[in-house]
Order: structure tokens, then sequence, then C-alpha cells
């Protein structure tokens, strides 16, 4: 999204807010469970506060309305694929509600841990309709930009295995059991994240970051994408017409 | 109507919609004794009722923290666990599920908070077609004279104090219900409902609701749905070995 371009609502705007107010930049960082975003976002948060930006960061699951209510529900085994989904578009709305919009209006830089994009890619995984999850998720703001950690199925499992020792229940789609055993069946689910983000790619305008290759490499490719957001009009134009085609997105 | 999967197992869905004092809830509560005393299995289900979701949508309640899209947000994860926990199983199992209030409540209230209608419409999309859906229409003086008289407080969010329609709880409450009326009123042909005139005796909409029942599915009732025979059978073999 071009510098000076206030930001816009997906299809639903939300009522209330005038999306001119929102002065700061909202950066999403994207990818499969394990791809090593949160790292990523920790170093990236310093980063920028080095230079000076206010930043605040939010990923799932972490509203004070519904936080604690998805914790307890994932402890229960008994979510449903349609409940898990709306109860994360529950989670996802009080967070963009009540934290992102008021620190944009604020001038902060927005780092989130996944968007709409995860929940609409493990709404399709577990089965749901595309165009539903898609509309429900309506209300989302359009980021300035999304980038997609992406990385195969057998990058994670060295990442799980090693870094994790063992395989997280909700992270191999145990609830729906994809397969025979919590590998299998990981192996599938994500799979099948993966192939869902894929599919967002193109549509969302996401910027895509080879993540199967060490931490240091995909920090200095985001640190040089997200450079270039915050670029003032006259730094635009010294550096000629190359550099925003990337950051662009399809309508 | 177009809404909704149609629903293609054994059991049938009736609901009942209505603005708050319609009397829908008395009405369904005694057509599901009668449909029980024929000897079929029935399954009952509640709007806003999921363990699940609960101390979610309490503790927004309590802290007044909802916005008019997590409102929507919560009572479709509610309907969802509902659903997919009660509803569907006892559909499937043969059962005649009875829902007080559906997915039209959603329709009618959160547009009437502030949310699109194309919007909620979607939102609720993964849910079964009822095969019979009663809306109670009353007008607004007199539910409002039911609900006035019986109960002591009416809270925040029933009266759609969140709206800033009134300062005055009973006020902002009228004008509330009076909204959601009218977006009833406005979708009653759209979606099919067996309208029910609700200013009429207990007995005579007790009546008509069991007039279109067996019009519409008293074939049903008698031979597909889940029958307590069945499980009577069961029962006595297993009862069988003790005697």
């Amino acid at each position: 999204m071009p510098a000076g371009q206030p930001l816009q609502f997906y299809s639903e705007p939300l009522p209330d807010v005038d999306s001119a107010d929102l002065q700061g930049k909202l950066i999403v960082i994207e990818g499969p469970d394990a791809v090593g975003r949160s790292t990523q976002i920790a170093r990236l948060r310093a980063w920028l506060e080095q230079q000076g930006h206010a930043v605040l960061d939010t990923g799932m699951a972490r509203s004070a309305l519904a936080g604690k209510g998805i914790k307890q529900a994932k402890e229960g085994n008994t979510f449903g694929r349609l409940t898990m989904t709306l109860f994360y578009a529950t989670d996802f709305a009080d967070r963009l509600e009540n934290e992102i919009i008021p620190a944009l209006r604020a001038g902060f830089v927005v780092l989130t841990d996944r968007y709409i994009f995860s929940l609409m890619a493990r709404a399709i995984a577990r089965g749901a309709d595309r165009a539903w999850i898609e509309k429900v998720a309506g209300f989302g703001l359009r980021p300035h930009a999304v980038y997609y950690l992406r990385a195969d199925v057998k990058d994670l499992i060295s990442r799980v295995v090693i870094g994790r020792g063992g395989f997280d229940y909700w992270e191999s789609g145990m609830d729906v059991g994809f397969g025979a055993d919590r590998y299998e069946s990981f192996v599938r689910y994500q799979g099948r994240l993966i192939r869902a983000l894929d599919g967002m790619a193109k549509k969302y305008g996401f910027v895509v970051i080879n993540a199967s290759r060490g931490p240091d490499q995909i920090f200095r490719d985001l640190q040089r994408h997200i450079a270039r957001l915050f670029r003032t009009p006259a730094e635009r134009r010294r550096a000629g017409a190359a550099p925003l085609s990337r950051e662009r997105r399809s309508p | 109507m177009s809404y909704f999967a149609p629903n293609r197992h054994r059991g049938k869905l009736i609901i009942v919609e209505g603005i708050d004092g319609s009397g829908k809830s008395t009405q369904l509560s005694l057509l599901s004794q009668w449909i029980r005393s024929q000897g079929v299995a029935v399954a009952f289900s509640e709007w806003n009722s999921s363990p699940l979701v609960r101390k979610t949508t309490r503790r927004g309640k309590k802290k007044e923290m909802f916005t008019v899209t997590t409102f929507s947000l919560i009572h479709a994860t509610d309907f969802a666990d509902r659903l997919e926990r009660s509803i569907l199983p006892m559909l499937k199992a043969g059962a005649v599920v009875c829902a007080d209030r559906y997915a039209y409540t959603a329709f009618a209230r959160d547009v009437v908070r502030g949310v699109s209608r194309r919007w909620v419409r979607n939102l609720y999309q993964f849910a079964v077609r009822p095969n019979l859906a009663f809306y109670f229409r009353v007008p607004l003086e007199v539910a409002l004279g039911r609900i006035l008289g019986g109960r002591n407080a009416i809270k925040y969010y029933e009266a759609g104090m969140d709206l800033g329609l009134s300062r005055n709880v009973e006020e902002s409450f009228r004008l509330f219900q009076g909204r959601i009326l009218e977006e009833y009123e406005a979708m009653a042909p759209e979606m099919g409902f067996h309208v029910i005139d609700a200013t009429g005796s207990i007995e005579e909409q007790q009546r008509q609701m069991r007039k279109i029942v067996m019009e519409e599915i008293g074939e049903h009732l008698r031979t597909t749905v889940l029958r307590s025979q069945e499980g009577a059978t069961h029962a006595s073999r297993a009862a069988a070995p003790v005697l």
C-alpha cells in the first residue's frame, strides 16, 4: 500500500471506525506452526524500537475477551471445527477493535503474529467453505504488508522434533485426526495449512519469505522489506521506481 | 428459503422466533411435550446456552466489553457449539430437535445493533435449515406489558443499552425491541416463517401449531423419526436377563 493512503477494510467496514484516523503501520507475519514467527517478531520489535518506533505486538488467542475461553476449550478436547473457527474470529475481532485499531490511531507500528489468513487457513484445512470464511473475516483491515514465512512440512518437522521435542495436539490437527498418530496427522494438517496459505498469497499480496533458511537470513530479508515501508515519499522518489512494486497488492 | 444447508438427516428441526414476551418459549414447551407424548424422541436447544462459551459471554457482559461485532461473533460461536455438539448429532440420531430461537434471532438483533445484514446472514450460513419455523407475531405494547409486568430487572444488553438509544433502561428496551420487531417483520416472508398470532389465547396458538406440525411433518413423525418404541425394545431386551 502506497504511503499516505488510509488503511481499508476488506469487505465489511467496522462500525465507528474512520480509517483516515489510522496513522500507524499494520504489519503481519504469517506462516505455519513452528516456522519461527515469534522469534522474528521479537527481533523485529527490538529493531523497530531501536529506530524510534512504538511497537505493539499481538497474536492469536491473546484477546482480553476470548483468550481464556479458547484456552479452556482447547483443554477440553471437545472443540468443534466451526466452533473453533468462530471462537478465533471473536478473539481476532476483539483484538482488532480494542488493541490494533487504537494502536494504529496512536501511530504505533502493529506487528501481528498471524492475522485473518491463518484463521481462514485453519478453517479451510478443516473443511470449511472458503467463500464463507472469507466473508466472515471481511471486517479485517488490509495491512500495509503481509510477510509470509514459507517453509515445507519437512522443515517444520525438524524444528518441532529438535526444538520442541514433540508434536502438539492442536498443531497436529488431532481434533480432526488427519492421520493415525501425531506425526502423520501433523504432516497432513500442516501440508493443508501451507497449501491454503499458498493459495492466498497472490490474492492478498503476500510477500513470500523463504523460511527454510536460518533465522539470520530471514531477519535480514524482513528488515530490508520493512525498511522500505518507512521511506518518506522523497526517499521513494530518490530510490526510483523499482522498490515499491513488491509491496503492492492486487485489489 | 435459500438460507442454510437443507436438513438431510432423519430427525426434524422445529424452531420458534419472536421478540421477548411473544410467548414463544411457552408454546414450544407445550409443543415438545405433545410430540414426546406420541412416543417421539425430542431434544431441546436454547439460544445462548453453550457451556463452552458461557464464561466468555458472562465476562464480556459483566465488564461491558462487547462491541457489536464481538457480540455477534460470540453468539455465532455459541450457536456453532450447540449445532456441532448437540443439534446435528440429535438430528442424525433421528430426534425431533426443538430450538428456542435460531439464527434469525441474530439476523434481527445484530442488525439492529449495527452489523450488516449481508455479513450476519453469511455468518450463519453453516446452520441447518429448519423443517418448521414459527414466528410469534405480537404488537410491541402487548409484549412489553408481559415483560415489564413480570420481571424485576432488565439487563444491560437485553435492553440494548450498549446502543445508547436512551439512558432509561425501560425506554431503551422499548426502542430496542421495537426495532427488532421491524427486522422480524421484514424477514418473515423471505424466511418462510409460519406466522402465529401471539395475541390469541395460549390454547388457540397451540392448536394452530399442532395443526401445522401434522400437516407439514406428521408423516415423518409417524414413520421416519426416532420413536421411543425402538428404545423401549432395546431397553426391555437389555433388562431381560435380570428378570
